[in-house]
């Protein structure tokens, strides 16, 4: 008789199943357009030049130990994370009323502010707190604030598939009836997996009334830079936000900005009224860091800090995360003219109107099979491909691909 | 908004370890000691990086790797060569593959992991035995995850040894199923080990009581100086068919420290069944981290499966664990020389980074405040903060209080 007798087989996570099919598949032309880290132009992986500049630079440092950072993480680290959100003159920082705490990638800046508002949050250990993430959304954040205790987990309006865009309506309508003190977990650019944002006039209108109904601002931002090229017009709607004098959090991720995928570097930014809630918070926050994984790993925040904390490095930096985001949006024009050259039926401006790593196609379940099974071409079953997976050797047969699937599979009623 | 969101969270306590040293850097005695540092100290009293260590990044850092993510579970290479760390490479769980090891956040995100996994799945009753005293944070691990604590008479304060008949009595008691955590070896903050007589019947007693051993494995190499002595109490057990969840930590002998490397492990009964473990370890993962850092793994995984590397390791694993050792020696020679009359042998007698002096708190607080040696309250000191410069002084001030 065993203990665990009894302990049922899980499913594997989808994105990482459809890797996994991916390896196993022969077939010569085969692309992967899941899971959601940068390729180049050949397909390969690419460490950012800044990045292995850096870590030459800490390997061959003789003064470097591998000791224990402290449990909210590297100060410096910590400093230039929040400074790289909020923007350099920002106020809220000078107000000594923004911290934070360094964290194992985006999910665990996550983790630890779902942690601590089921624990202090709308009162204490509060788990009927309702939590909304948009629909569709990352599927792991469910997970997270599950599993951090909270029980009435939400979807808020978000993908239209008629108009293959924004629901404003839908959304501003559940912001208004959503209960007092929600929580709602926005992302703050590159929309995954729809890659559709808000325009900055609609973030305006969001604003307004999550101020007015007392709603808890909860951004995931895991594609700074990423998704225009630019940080801080990727960062607007974070900033646009904090001055107009929201508490709320942020969870960064450098996992794509950088590259450092497998160094999992995330920080959890933390913006309070004032440095006397600030303090008290944090403390809290140590406690929580203390059960889950005691203090965070040094390798990945030491890359970011000198990268972000050096004038010459930083900019060097911007310009490797432009060649990101400019390789992104090349895919999108060339991807969007050759289904228009194919005279692929239906609308294809959302590929191009989409930002981000991602886009959703607007391929149904059934032609996304079509594509796995009869072109080899990975993709999740929502028909959310990774852009960074195309490449000027692969796109004319992917948009074949496409229009193939289109063409040859029916539509389903939405 | 006018008023905060988080104007009824309280300031959380300071964390008793760190208050040591924060107090320690306001110090300014020249003679200051740090003794509540949980990590190894040359004897100049500097962190020590590994050659081993050193030479492993050279490695990896000339073979240009990419920086995809890992599996949930960790770097393969990883997690193979930590089980076989620990429960040998001749083992039949092994060689059946009926254990699941994932990669972990080193120690603590194992038992976290561990402590997750019992909350979700363990049928048993949701109480985790801990030994009197145990490592300050385990009780707050199981409690987040879930758990209840209980405790089982383990430190002899009369002794300054293990109290072998409490213990047995208290195991005895245990309601079957329950979980109950051991310290494989240097037992924190103790420093007192069971004897192999002792382990084997307390092996014995556990089975009779159907118990779920969780053993804590942070001081492989750390505490003898041998790996394979230190996982005996691990091995014996998993021998005598205890199917056991195991953490390991890195930190320590390895001086990884900062890398968080670590692993947790099940043995299951076959390999269907850790299969159907290794699944729901994964969906308990994701939402915590996704998957697990590179660096400290990549480090890890080359030492061990690289035989020079290894065997350089083992020495350098061997050097620690006998300076420490020497040191135990130098304290005991040294409150002797004082002209101590009490008995000091458990300094000796205990194993690995801590001892537990015996020390009561008011006697620590004239050390800290009169000789500026900083210590927690219960009387640990680590001694991988003592030197052959300082221990002299050291045995001055504990003698200067115990007389």
């Amino acid at each position: 008789m065993s203990v665990f007798g009894d302990v049922p087989l899980a499913p594997p996570v989808a994105v990482f199943k459809l890797s996994a099919d991916f390896r196993e598949d022969g077939h010569p032309q085969k692309v992967n357009l899941g899971v959601g880290a940068y390729r180049t132009d050949d397909c390969q992986p690419w460490v950012l030049p800044v990045v292995k500049k850096v870590e030459r630079l800490i390997v061959e440092d003789a003064g470097l130990n591998h000791e224990y950072l402290p449990i909210l993480g590297l100060p410096e680290f910590r400093s230039a994370s929040s400074k790289v959100a909020l923007g350099d003159g920002s106020a809220a920082i000078k107000d000594g009323r923004v911290g934070g705490v360094q964290a194992l990638g985006g999910t665990g800046a996550l983790r630890i502010g779902a942690e601590f508002l089921r624990r202090w949050y709308n009162g204490v250990n509060n788990t009927a707190t309702p939590v909304y993430v948009s629909a569709p959304t990352w599927e792991n954040h469910n997970s997270v604030f599950a599993d951090a205790g909270f029980k009435d987990i939400r979807p808020y309006h978000y993908w239209d598939a008629a108009k293959r865009g924004l629901d404003l309506a839908g959304l501003l309508d559940d912001l208004e009836k959503a209960p007092e003190h929600s929580v709602f977990v926005l992302h703050a650019c590159a929309h995954n997996p729809t890659g559709t944002d808000p325009t900055r006039e609609e973030w305006k209108q969001i604003s307004e009334i999550m101020k007015r109904r007392s709603l808890f601002v909860f951004f995931d931002s895991a594609y700074q830079g990423f998704a225009s090229g630019d940080l801080d017009k990727d960062a607007w709607a974070i900033r646009y936000f904090v001055s107009e004098g929201f508490e709320l959090f942020i969870a960064q991720s450098f996992s794509k900005n950088f590259g450092l995928y497998n160094e999992r570097v995330g920080y959890l930014t933390v913006v309070a009224r004032d440095s006397e809630n600030l303090s008290r918070t944090l403390s809290q926050m140590e406690k929580i860091v203390r059960t889950t994984w005691s203090n965070p790993p040094s390798q990945g925040a030491r890359i970011v800090s000198k990268t972000l904390n050096c004038p010459e490095l930083f900019a060097e930096w911007k310009s490797n995360v432009k060649t990101m985001a400019d390789r992104v949006l090349l895919m999108r024009d060339q991807l969007k003219a050759k289904l228009q050259a194919l005279g692929t039926p239906g609308t294809w401006d959302h590929i191009t109107q989409q930002i981000g790593m991602f886009s959703f196609t607007g391929l149904n379940p059934k032609q996304v099979e079509y594509m796995i099974a009869e072109k080899h071409v990975y993709l999740m079953a929502s028909g959310r491909i990774n852009m960074c997976g195309l490449t000027t050797s692969n796109i004319d047969y992917i948009a074949q691909s496409i229009h193939d699937a289109v063409t040859k599979v029916p539509q389903c009623r939405s | 908004p006018l008023i905060s969101w988080w104007g009824g969270v309280q300031m959380g306590p300071p964390d008793p370890i760190l208050g040591v040293t924060e107090a320690f850097k306001r110090d300014t005695n020249p003679k200051k000691m740090n003794l509540g540092v949980g990590a190894y100290r040359d004897d100049h009293g500097k962190p020590f990086v590994l050659s081993c260590v050193r030479k492993a990044e050279e490695l990896i850092t000339a073979k240009h790797m990419d920086k995809e993510y890992l599996p949930i579970g960790g770097l393969g290479d990883f997690s193979k060569c930590c089980a076989q760390l620990a429960l040998g490479a001749d083992s039949e769980v092994l060689k059946s593959s009926r254990n699941i090891t994932v990669q972990t956040i080193s120690g603590t995100g194992s038992l976290r992991i561990g402590a997750n996994f019992l909350a979700r799945f363990h049928g048993g009753p949701r109480d985790v035995y801990l030994p009197k005293p145990s490592w300050g944070n385990h009780t707050p691990i199981f409690r987040d995850a879930g758990m209840q604590l209980k405790a089982y008479r383990y430190y002899d304060p009369s002794t300054c040894g293990f109290d072998f008949k409490g213990a047995l009595d208290d195991i005895s008691k245990i309601p079957e199923q329950s979980v109950i955590m051991l310290h494989a070896c240097a037992h924190n903050p103790t420093g007192v080990d069971p004897k192999p007589e002792q382990w084997k019947e307390i092996s014995d007693l556990v089975k009779k009581r159907n118990l779920l051993v969780f053993f804590d494995m942070a001081y492989q190499g750390f505490a003898s100086g041998d790996i394979d002595r230190d996982a005996w109490a691990v091995r014996y057990f998993i021998e005598q068919g205890h199917n056991i969840l195991l953490s390991q930590s890195f930190a320590k002998n390895m001086g990884l420290y900062g890398e968080r490397v670590g692993g947790f492990t099940v043995v299951c009964n076959d390999t269907e069944e850790a299969k159907r473990v290794e699944s729901q370890l994964k969906i308990l993962i994701r939402p915590i981290y996704s998957n697990p850092p590179m660096n400290g793994a990549r480090i890890a995984a080359t030492i061990l499966n690289t035989p020079d590397l290894r065997s350089l390791w083992l020495e350098e694993v061997h050097f620690m664990a006998n300076r420490i050792i020497k040191m135990r020696e130098q304290l005991v020679a040294g409150l002797k020389k004082e002209g101590s009359s009490h008995n000091w042998q458990h300094v000796i007698d205990q194993i690995g980074m801590f001892c537990f002096t015996g020390l009561k708190p008011e006697q620590v607080e004239r050390l800290t405040k009169e000789f500026s040696v900083y210590m927690t309250k219960d009387g640990r000191i680590s001694m991988a903060g003592v030197t052959s410069a300082n221990v002299g002084y050291l045995a001055h001030g504990i003698h200067a209080v115990t007389k």
